[in-house]
């Protein structure tokens, strides 16, 4: 069974760590990242930039599209997609077309900062 | 990361809040901030005892609230300090007063904070000191270094600002939708006038000052996330992001500045410029265009060229052009005539600058860029006048050192060709 472990933390205090700070709990969780991949279990790991850059959109008809990080509570994530896009407006395509196969909910779109594509099978 | 750097770390973000709330709770400047250090003691003590609480931003509120007015009363009736546990038992007072503190009261205590020190009776200087004070935090020590002048001056100029602030009307209600639309542009510019601060640094003290950058960049979000559809402020942050991202690049080891054309561009940092771009991206959609929007546009541009020869200089021209238009200043056209210097040579640069020599007959960079025109245009002596202009004007050391390089290079080029008329 592949799991996916979602990363969750105080945006403002994580974005007032110093450079060093930051760098030393990367560093920290590399050691962890590290053996995993030795024993090929890990899969794509991807650090998101701040909700600042996100965007939303929200699968209503016409689909709305919202500057910010998706906020209500009444919905639950159910999962993900990564894809590589050239822009803001290619990703939002990408969305709309998934949004029209599977209408209600949300989409939010958030640029990742670093990824690591990982190399598990299944 | 250990309980130290956690509990700084979580005292800093939650910095604006909590002074914002106090501020508005006690109306003086000095109570607030006092009130706030005073919690942060007690955070100290408690935190890594206890926990840290839930939202640490309404613990510190209250806690700060309630010794300020334990210090109010003793300094009225000389009672005796209240027991520790009567302050320090919040446990249904903290929730009760999360709840309180709803998304539009945090905006507008942050944005009042901001606006108090941006008051227009006060110089743009000491609305820095202020905001790098009230609002980020930084020890008048820290502060002073930055702006390479005495504790002591410093002090001073934090000291008459509050007395300033004081002495004027300061309006404590919520500001309406116009009010808050005009506040947002002062806020915005002195975000980016911190920023300067730390960026027009020389080698010698970009070191000391880039905290002031990284401070700007911190502000500069948190006032995008008060403000989601903002297209300036997404603009603004974007423009501060791709700029710092050159840090490591900008000056050699000497200390001396490196241009953007001469820059190792594989010290730039990816990430910073990864969220610039994608501010970018979000604020175009709006289709309302701003100066921050523009400026941003252009870092990005040459954040995007892998290769200094891979810039698009024509799209940077015509970004100048709409800056032009936006904001008219001689100093947009001459950076306007450097873009278009690449595109149609440097005698086309050379006629765009020389209507400005009357405005900025005291402005280092004016004779930098005219004395690399004239260069180009092998122009030599006129060029070398240009230079020693340039180096009258400098205003860093390592400014001067800049232009001293292109003297060396005259200097070099024309000594063969004399040896030859010498024969």
């Amino acid at each position: 069974m592949l799991y996916a472990i979602l990363c969750y933390h105080d945006e403002d205090t994580v974005g007032s760590w110093t450079r060093e700070q930051d760098a030393a709990v990367m560093q920290k969780l590399a050691v962890v990242q590290d053996k995993l991949t030795k024993q090929g279990r890990l899969g794509p790991v991807a650090r998101l930039l701040p909700t600042t850059a996100a965007t939303t959109l929200r699968k209503d008809d016409p689909p709305l599209v919202l500057d910010g990080p998706y906020a209500e509570t009444k919905e639950q994530l159910l999962g993900f997609y990564v894809v590589d896009c050239k822009d803001l407006d290619e990703a939002l395509d990408v969305a709309r077309d998934l949004g029209a196969a599977n209408p209600g909910g949300a989409y939010e779109i958030r640029p990742v900062g670093q990824f690591r594509p990982g190399s598990v099978q299944p | 990361m250990t309980d130290a750097a956690w509990i700084d770390a979580a005292l800093t973000s939650a910095r604006p809040q909590a002074v914002g709330a106090l501020l508005r709770y006690f109306r003086n400047l000095d109570t607030a901030e006092e009130a706030f250090q005073n919690a942060c003691l007690r955070a100290l003590k408690s935190w890594p005892q206890n926990g840290p609480p839930r939202d640490p931003a309404a613990w510190l509120i209250m806690v700060g609230r309630n010794v300020a007015i334990d210090d109010i009363r003793r300094g009225k009736k000389q009672q005796p300090l209240p027991e520790e546990d009567a302050i320090s038992d919040l446990d249904d007072a903290e929730e009760q007063l999360a709840e309180r503190l709803d998304g539009s009261h945090y905006r507008d205590d942050i944005l009042r904070l901001l606006f108090i020190c941006c008051h227009p009776d006060l110089p743009a200087t000491q609305q820095i000191a202020l905001a790098l004070r009230i609002v980020s935090g930084l020890t008048v020590k820290q502060i002073a270094r930055a702006f390479l002048v005495s504790e002591a001056a410093m002090e001073q100029r934090i000291t008459r600002a509050k007395a300033r602030v004081a002495d004027a009307d300061v309006p404590f209600e919520t500001p309406g939708a116009m009010e808050r639309s005009e506040r947002l542009t002062s806020v915005a510019a002195m975000i980016y006038l911190i920023f300067n601060e730390g960026y027009s640094a020389s080698g010698d003290t970009a070191e000391i000052r880039s905290p002031l950058c990284e401070e700007a960049i911190r502000l500069a979000r948190l006032l995008l996330r008060l403000f989601q559809s903002e297209p300036e402020i997404m603009g603004l942050t974007a423009l501060l992001l791709i700029q710092h991202a050159r840090a490591a690049a900008r000056f050699d080891a000497d200390g001396a500045v490196i241009l953007l054309d001469d820059q190792d561009r594989s010290l730039w940092n990816k990430s910073l410029i990864a969220e610039g771009l994608a501010l970018i991206d979000k604020a175009m959609r709006h289709r309302r265009s701003g100066p921050y929007q523009v400026q941003a546009a252009i870092a990005a541009l040459h954040a995007r060229a892998e290769k200094p020869e891979d810039t698009d200089w024509t799209q940077i021209d015509l970004l100048y052009g709409a800056l032009e238009i936006m904001q008219p200043s001689p100093v947009v056209t001459l950076n306007r005539a450097v873009a278009a210097s690449k595109v149609k040579g440097p005698q086309a640069g050379l006629d765009m600058i020389e209507p400005l020599a009357p405005r900025l007959s005291n402005y280092f960079h004016f004779f930098g860029v005219r004395g690399a025109f004239l260069m180009q245009l092998g122009r030599n002596d006129e060029a070398r006048t240009a230079f020693d202009r340039a180096i009258a004007l400098a205003n860093t050391s390592a400014e001067a050192a800049h232009i001293r390089m292109h003297l060396d290079r005259l200097q070099r080029d024309s000594q063969p060709r004399g040896k030859k008329a010498g024969k």
